[in-house]
Order: C-alpha cells, then sequence, then structure tokens
C-alpha cells in the first residue's frame, strides 16, 4: 500500500466543518481459477483511494476520491462540505460527532503463511492438482478449482483524534464438480459457492486436505445423478452449518439490520417484518435460538477491531433464548432509533459511504449432538450446502435451495437426494427450532458478497452455526 | 481523461518486450449520489474513481490485472508501469493457456454523449418538492460514465456519456409501495415534475385494502419491469455458450433437447438503442444486432472469442461473462390498453423482486412479488394483494403459457452501482400468462 501519511494529509485540510474523517482503504483481490485442467483465470485488481467525511450542521457529506493529491484532498472536502449544507437543509436526522467516536488501535487477522511465500506458480500447480482429482468419472463434464486472495489495508485518521489502521489476509477457495447423466446435471461444490472463505494465509492450500475434499466432492456430483428426486412434503428438516450460512444470513442478518428497519434500504433491498418495538419483546425464534455478532472469532470471515465509524468491535448477543434483544445497528442507527446496536457501520472500500452491515454473525452451539439430532427424526430429510436463495422484501417468505441431501428415516441417514428445497416464514420457522447441535457440529463459514445498500455495496459477512433441527418444514425437489 | 488513457497506453505499449502483447481497458465515473429515506437526505456524497485494466500476453500464457489511476499521467504511468512489472513477473510463472485472445485492430471507435445533469447546487430544490410530503426512499446517481479499450496493436475505443437516475419508491402509511425510475442524459424539470405527479397518481391504487389470495397457479400479467427481473436472470446461467458447454444453463434443455418455447417470445442483443458501447474488453465490437431466441428456437448464444476457442465456434464478440449487455425482447400484439380486460380475473404484476434459480437446469425462477400489484376480477381492479413468492419455469411461462405479449416495448433502466454505475437497460415489454406458480 502507498506509504500515505494520513494525518498529514488531514492537518493540511482547510475547511469549516464539525468534524471530518479520512479512510484510505487499499485492497487487492487476487483470482487463480483452473477449470478442466487448464488456466481459466490469473487476475488480481487492486484499489486504493480515499474517503473524505465531513460534519456541517448536522449532516454528513462525502467525497471518495481516487488521488492522494493534498490539492484534491482540499478540493474533495470542499465540496463535501458543500453537499452537506445543502442537504443539512433535508436531513433526515441532525448528527454530532458523537456517532464518530475517537478510536485509538490497530487490529491484524491472523494467518500462518503469508501470501508471499507461496508463488503463482506453486498456487497454480495445487490448484491444478485439484481440479484434475474432481474428474473421478466419466460422468464429470466440468470441473474448476478457485482461489481468491484479498490482501486489504484500512486506515483512519479523524479531528477527534482516531487512529485506526486494520489490516486483512483473506482467502476463499472453491472446487467445484457438474455430472451430466442425458438430461440430468448435477453440480457440487466444496460447501456452498465460496463458503470456505476466512481471514487466514496460504496455510488454507493444504494439498492433502485438498485431495480429499476434491475426492468427495466428484464422486458426490456423480452420485446425485442416480439419487432420488427431493420428496414433496411438510416434514422434519436437518440443516447442516454450510446452509445455516443462508439461512441466518437472509432471514435474521438482514432482517435486524437497523437501518433497513429505519426505512433507508425501501427502494433497494427492503425493509424489515422487525418493528423496533420488536427488541426486547418478540420471541424471533425457540428457546434454544442464540444469535450472536461476534468480531473476535479467530478466522472467521468478517473480524475485526473497529467499524468504519470508530466504534469499537465487541461480541454482543442479538436473539437471547429467543427473545430478540439487540439490532445490528452502528452508531447513526442507534441515535436515531434508540435500539441498542453493535459496530457494524461498515464500508467496502474508500468510493462508498458506511452504512449497517451485518459482519460475523452466528447461531451459538447447543448440546445435541449430531447423532442425537439424526437420531431423533423418524422420518425426515437433511440438506448440504446452498445453491440458491431468495426471501421477500420484508425478510419473511424465503425459498432456499442445496447442493446436496439424506432422506432420515427412522433415526438413521438413507438415500441421497438431489435438488432439495425448502420455503417458510421467518417467524414460524425460527420459532420451530426443535434441537441446536454442539460444537463438535460446529462449521465456521462465510461468503464475500454480500450486497446492500444504494449506491450498492458488496461486503463481506460471516456465518457460524452448529447443525440444526426444524419441524414441519414444506420442502420439495426440482422442475 | 480520455488522452491522459492514451498517453499512459501508448508509454506502457513502448515497454513491451519480446513476443509480449498488451490489451489495456479503463473505467471511469465521476458521480453525485443522495440517498433519500422519507423525502429526506439521510446521506449525499460525490465519487472520482477511475480504473486501469491490463492484460499481459507471453507467448502462450496471459495474466492481468487492474489498478485506481488518479488522472495524474506521471503518476498513473509510474503506477501502471509498477503494475506491468508486476504482470510480467506473475506470467512468467503461470502454466499456459491454449485459450488466450491475442489482441487485434479491427478499427476504432469514438463515441461521447453529452448531457444536461441536474446541478449539485440546487438539485434538491427540484427534486424534494414535487414529493410534497409523500414517503419516498430512494436514490439519485448522476455525472459522467467513461470507457476505454486500446491494445499493442494500435487499436482505440472511447465511450463516455453524461447520465443520471432517479430511482425511488413511493410509500403509503400502510406501507403499500410503488416504483419509479426518473433516468436519461437531459435533465428536465418540466417532465420530471410530470413523471413524479404520475407516480404518486399510482400510489393512490394502492391505499385500497389488500388482498391475501391462496397459492396456485393464476392468469397472471406481468409488466415490463418484471419481465426486465426475468430477463436479467439470463445472464446469469443462461445466454452464455460457456455456461451451456459446461452443464451451467438454463438453456441446455433448449440446446440438448431441442425445446422451443413460444413463437410470441424473441430475444436480442441489440445495441441499436446506443446506451451502451459495443466493444468489449478485448476491444472486439459486437454486431449492431444479435438475434438469441427467435420465435421460441434459441438460434444463437453469446459466445467471447475464448469460448469461441475452446469450443471450436464463432465468435459473436460476447463480453468476457458472456451475459447480456443490450438485451432486447421483441414487443407483440396486444395493446397496453386491453391489458385488464384481457386478463379477466387473474393477477397484474408489475415489479418482481430478489429472484435466484431455484433449478437452473430446469429453468425454474423463484423470486417475490413487490410493489404494485393487484388482484383484478373481470378486467378491474379490485385490491392490491399481499406479497407472494412464484416458482415458475421458464419453459411454461415463455412457453405453452405464455398467452401474449404487449405491443409496446419499455427501457428499463440499469440503475446498479456495484462495481460503478451501469449503463444501459432492459428493453421489454410486458407479458399475459394463462398460467403462473404462486407458491407461498
Amino acid at each position: 500500500m502507498e506509504n500515505t501519511n494520513l494525518k498529514k494529509l488531514l492537518d493540511g485540510i482547510n475547511v469549516q466543518a464539525d468534524w471530518i474523517g479520512l479512510r484510505q482503504v487499499f485492497e487487492s483481490t487476487t483470482y487463480r481459477i483452473i477449470r478442466d485442467d487448464k488456466p481459466q483465470a490469473n487476475q488480481r485488481d487492486a484499489t486504493n483511494g480515499i474517503m473524505i467525511e465531513v460534519l456541517v450542521n448536522g449532516q454528513f457529506g462525502y467525497y471518495g476520491v481516487n488521488s492522494f493529491d493534498p490539492a484534491r484532498i482540499q478540493a474533495a472536502a470542499e465540496k463535501a462540505v458543500r453537499q452537506a449544507q445543502l442537504a443539512s437543509k433535508y436531513s433526515i436526522h441532525s448528527f454530532t460527532d458523537k456517532v464518530r467516536p475517537t478510536a485509538i488501535g490497530k487490529y491484524q487477522s491472523p494467518y500462518e503463511k503469508s501470501q508471499a511465500l507461496m508463488s503463482a506458480g506453486d498456487l497454480n500447480d495445487i490448484l491444478m492438482m485439484g481440479c484434475a482429482k474432481l474428474n473421478v468419472s466419466d460422468k464429470i463434464v466440468s470441473r474448476s478449482a478457485f482461489a481468491r486472495l484479498v490482501d486489504c489495508q484500512s486506515n483512519f485518521v479523524s479531528t477527534n483524534g482516531s487512529d485506526v489502521e486494520q489490516k486483512y489476509t483473506i482467502i476463499s477457495c472453491d472446487f467445484t464438480a457438474t455430472a451430466q447423466d442425458g438430461p440430468i446435471i448435477q453440480k457440487r461444490t466444496d460447501h456452498g459457492m465460496l463458503a470456505r472463505s476466512y481471514q487466514a494465509g496460504m496455510e488454507v492450500f493444504d494439498e492433502s486436505e485438498i485431495l480429499e475434499r476434491c475426492e468427495k466432492i466428484g464422486n458426490q456430483s456423480a452420485e446425485l445423478l442416480s439419487a432420488d428426486e427431493c420428496p414433496t412434503e411438510t416434514t422434519s428438516l436437518v440443516l447442516s452449518p454450510d446452509q445455516m450460512l443462508l439461512q441466518i444470513h437472509e432471514s435474521v442478518g438482514h432482517a435486524l439490520e437497523i437501518d433497513r428497519i429505519l426505512g433507508d434500504e425501501r427502494n433497494y433491498a427492503g425493509w424489515s417484518f422487525v418493528r423496533l418495538e420488536d427488541f426486547g419483546n418478540l420471541q424471533y425464534g425457540s428457546k434454544l435460538m442464540n444469535i450472536t455478532f461476534d468480531p473476535t472469532v479467530e478466522n472467521q470471515l468478517a473480524s475485526y477491531g473497529f467499524d468504519d465509524g470508530g466504534m469499537k468491535a465487541e461480541k454482543e448477543y442479538i436473539v437471547s433464548n429467543g427473545l430478540l434483544v439487540r439490532g445490528l445497528g452502528g452508531m447513526e442507527s442507534q441515535t436515531r432509533s434508540g435500539i441498542p446496536g453493535v459496530a457494524n457501520f461498515r464500508s467496502s472500500s474508500w468510493n462508498r459511504a458506511p452504512i449497517d452491515r451485518m459482519a460475523n454473525l452466528n447461531l451459538e452451539p447447543g448440546d445435541s449432538s449430531f447423532d442425537d439430532i439424526i437420531g431423533s427424526v423418524e422420518n425426515g430429510v437433511y440438506m448440504e450446502s446452498n445453491r440458491s436463495w431468495s426471501i421477500d422484501d420484508y425478510r419473511n417468505k424465503f425459498q432456499f435451495g442445496c447442493e446436496y441431501g439424506k432422506l432420515i428415516e427412522n433415526g438413521k441417514l438413507t438415500k441421497t437426494l438431489r435438488n432439495p428445497n425448502y420455503r417458510a416464514i421467518t417467524n414460524p420457522f425460527w420459532n420451530s427450532l426443535k434441537m441446536v447441535g454442539n460444537r463438535d457440529t460446529f462449521g465456521i463459514y462465510g461468503t464475500p458478497y454480500c450486497g446492500k445498500g444504494e449506491p450498492n455495496q458488496v461486503i463481506r459477512v460471516g456465518h457460524a452455526s452448529p447443525l440444526a433441527l426444524f419441524e414441519n418444514i414444506e420442502i420439495f425437489g426440482g422442475a | 481523461m480520455e488522452n491522459n488513457f492514451y498517453q499512459v497506453g501508448e508509454k506502457l505499449v513502448q515497454q513491451l518486450v519480446n513476443d509480449e502483447k498488451l490489451k489495456i481497458s479503463f473505467g471511469a465515473e465521476s458521480s453525485q449520489f443522495i440517498r433519500f429515506n422519507g423525502a429526506k437526505v439521510r446521506q449525499t456524497g460525490l465519487v472520482d474513481d477511475a480504473v486501469l485494466a491490463m492484460e499481459l500476453i507471453s507467448g502462450k500464457r496471459t495474466t492481468s490485472g487492474s489498478i485506481t489511476v488518479s488522472g495524474n499521467v506521471e503518476q498513473d504511468y509510474q503506477n501502471a508501469l509498477d503494475e506491468l512489472l508486476r504482470l510480467r513477473n506473475d506470467v512468467s510463472q503461470l502454466p499456459e493457456d491454449p485459450f488466450i485472445v491475442e489482441p487485434e485492430n479491427l478499427g476504432s471507435s469514438r463515441e461521447e454523449h453529452t448531457g444536461k445533469l441536474p446541478n449539485p447546487e440546487n438539485c434538491l430544490e427540484d427534486i424534494i418538492p414535487p414529493f410534497n410530503r409523500v414517503d419516498m426512499s430512494g436514490i439519485l446517481a448522476s455525472g459522467k460514465i467513461m470507457q476505454g479499450n486500446m491494445n499493442s496493436v494500435g487499436q482505440k475505443h472511447w465511450f463516455a456519456t453524461d447520465t443520471f437516475s432517479l430511482d425511488y419508491s413511493l410509500i403509503t402509511p400502510t406501507e403499500k409501495m410503488v416504483k419509479a425510475t426518473y433516468a436519461g442524459t437531459k435533465w428536465d424539470n418540466d417532465d420530471y415534475k410530470a413523471f413524479v405527479g404520475k407516480s404518486i397518481e399510482k400510489l393512490e391504487l394502492m391505499q385500497l385494502p389488500s388482498k391475501r389470495i391462496e397459492p396456485g397457479e393464476y392468469r397472471t400479467f406481468i409488466a415490463s419491469a418484471g419481465v426486465a427481473d426475468i430477463l436479467r436472470m439470463f445472464s446469469w446461467g443462461g445466454t452464455s455458450e460457456a455456461a451451456i458447454q459446461q452443464g451451467e444453463s438454463a438453456f441446455c434443455k433448449m440446446r440438448n433437447e431441442k425445446i422451443k418455447l413460444s413463437e410470441m417470445f424473441s430475444l436480442s442483443e441489440d445495441f441499436r438503442n446506443g446506451t451502451v458501447p459495443r466493444f468489449n474488453a478485448n476491444g472486439e465490437t459486437a454486431p449492431e444486432l444479435l438475434q438469441i431466441i427467435e420465435k421460441g428456437e434459441l438460434v444463437n448464444t453469446l459466445i467471447s472469442t475464448r469460448t469461441a476457442k475452446e469450443y471450436n465456434k464463432t465468435s459473436n464478440f460476447a463480453s468476457g461473462g458472456e451475459g447480456f449487455r443490450s438485451p432486447v425482447m421483441a414487443g407483440g400484439s396486444l395493446n397496453e390498453d386491453d391489458v385488464l380486460s384481457k386478463l379477466g380475473t387473474g393477477v397484474y404484476l408489475s415489479n418482481l423482486h430478489y429472484l435466484n434459480w431455484s433449478d437452473q437446469i430446469g429453468g425454474r425462477i423463484t423470486g417475490m412479488t413487490r410493489y404494485a400489484c393487484f388482484w383484478v376480477e373481470d378486467g378491474k381492479i379490485v385490491a392490491p394483494i399481499e406479497n407472494m413468492r412464484f416458482d415458475d419455469s421458464l419453459y411454461s411461462f415463455f412457453g405453452d403459457n405464455l398467452e401474449a405479449v404487449t405491443d409496446r416495448v419499455r427501457m428499463n433502466p440499469e440503475v446498479g452501482t456495484y462495481e460503478g454505475r451501469e449503463l444501459g437497460g432492459t428493453f421489454c415489454p410486458g407479458i399475459l400468462l394463462s398460467s403462473f406458480a404462486l407458491t407461498l
């Protein structure tokens, strides 16, 4: 990252404002993809710029600028001030600098082996090896091995003394096999598209582990060709952690972002069925449901030290024994709503203003083992690995599809099922949560691609969960 | 910016050694964003962003990269040269790629469209008052967008346009909503006021009490905006030749089983509306018009040159992702004024929300109804409906269940801003269906 003295730039700005902040972000994203044993992509995209934020007459204005030239920064600050002044006549809320608390500190995401220690050639070799291993039968028509490496540094300074430096090394990888037999085509990935996304280093690319996973993925894609179609019925549903990833994300995370509840997203991603008066009162799910906002989980994708408004990031319960207790909103939303929130005022980069974004949002483990849960089901279905997701603009009616299913008969996993899907409504669904797996069933996953906001932003989120059993859920198969 | 781009690019080309070849793309915007909630300002700001992307080809190996550029030629050239050196180091380590697309010089192009954008100094005075205290949530995105392309064999392309969109929703006190987008290249305040007035009139219909309908199959009309949402899905595992070859396309059944859709359904990639550039990241110029589905038959897919090499096809110079850049669905014979009477009793859907493939190979799409959706009886709007989930296959709703297509083709502008402000839009009519599955 360019050696920019942000404090010097900040000191050099000469405008009339109640508060000024500078947030520089450098982020490089490297893709290495092998498909069918040939290189599909070797690409690195790097972005580097500064967001100047000012507070004038209770209104924030911003200018995201692609330059570190002091003259450009000064001009940008002047325009941000002017934007804020003009808008302050129509502000939805008059803020003070209390929503930008002074933050001083550093965060470094954990890793064992830095990205610099594995060459492009070596990584391509590992991916090539994994891709070859996916080719388990002549039914496999396409295979791919995918690595996404992110190196990110974010620095933040402000006129009320903030000085934060946060560095992230992030790895995502995925292996995919598509099998075909006549008109039947089935695809299997490594726990769902890019679900294996972590704050980690190149230690993730362990050859023997990769070979083992790829063999399983290839075999399961072929297995699905002759599997039964998922039945259409209302039944017991057991979801693996790599599907709980999307379940938590769509029907808990987005529903509880306070800026959504306040109506900011109504023109795009939508609203929420949750109202401000529900906090402290709404039984969101069964008493087994405990959801935490947890930016402290080691290696989880969206761990950090401070949000982009300077609030220190700490673990908080959002849903406790099924009761909704706290919202997912940073200082601005907490001020506007009067609801307790968390440090989740986040931006995707230097060219977007922060908004409320879920980060690490997890279902806490319970007491039941894998065998306890499956053993308790007389008739039901087990589903793994999300492949399709959709929910309404109030976060109520959802539908998910998975890659791989198993019938549960008399407490045992029996036949493999293809095209397993289910649909339900959020509040009754979470209140049908009947068993929660213990820490042995816990899986940590994430996605780099959560979209929200106007203008739009993609941000990374982490979701960890144990195995979970839900009762009386509508399931169905393919077209 | 155009001259800066070419200066930096030409200097980079001079640095190439041996058999190296280079393709360079440029994308930039200078944008104003104002976000609204309750017809008040939630967030306001500006963004200047510019990206220079390069693909380096060295023998049978290739690698690519992009960096932010500032508009300062010397600084940008230095940063770009550092990037070129990184690419050179990277490419030497990579496996050979048999499907490299070499740069060619098939001719250059230049288009520049100037407009009349909302004035940042007083746009709020124009934008807010016509809403007259109606609850509004939305975003103004306005400014210049620039795209360029050049390569080491002398080809150059440039496209720049002023463009704006005010994409908004109006909300009643009982939380019913209508959607509208005022977009273009020339802001006209009188036209804008009239546009907002019409959207407020539409909101009046939403004041009626809602009706809950049960899951089932219904006669349905989907308006142009909803059809546009469906057609956008085709850019994600639909039109791509590579996706069909790799078993990841909803169009596989049309190719492999020769299934045909309704003769009333024709869909093309059509650049004649001039809202997006025709050149892609390779600097290739797509044909002005390419029929994809003609009277229900899949006659072409979108084929990039890379895919053409891999599968022994003929390139039609699609983008790398082989999705639509300028989709146009042909109109039909149903007069828009007759839609309700022809619908009779059923569901009128103005917009859809959060679509996804629920069974991609089966062509099945799920999503939600949203905004001004109504229950219609005997050709008359009776009530807005509570939102419903749909889950139905394109082989049905663009197949035997397609009863009619409206004569008027409307432009649904792209208002996405994920990696930058998007250009263009989806041109399509509305569709009348004899049956459509609402599931929850």
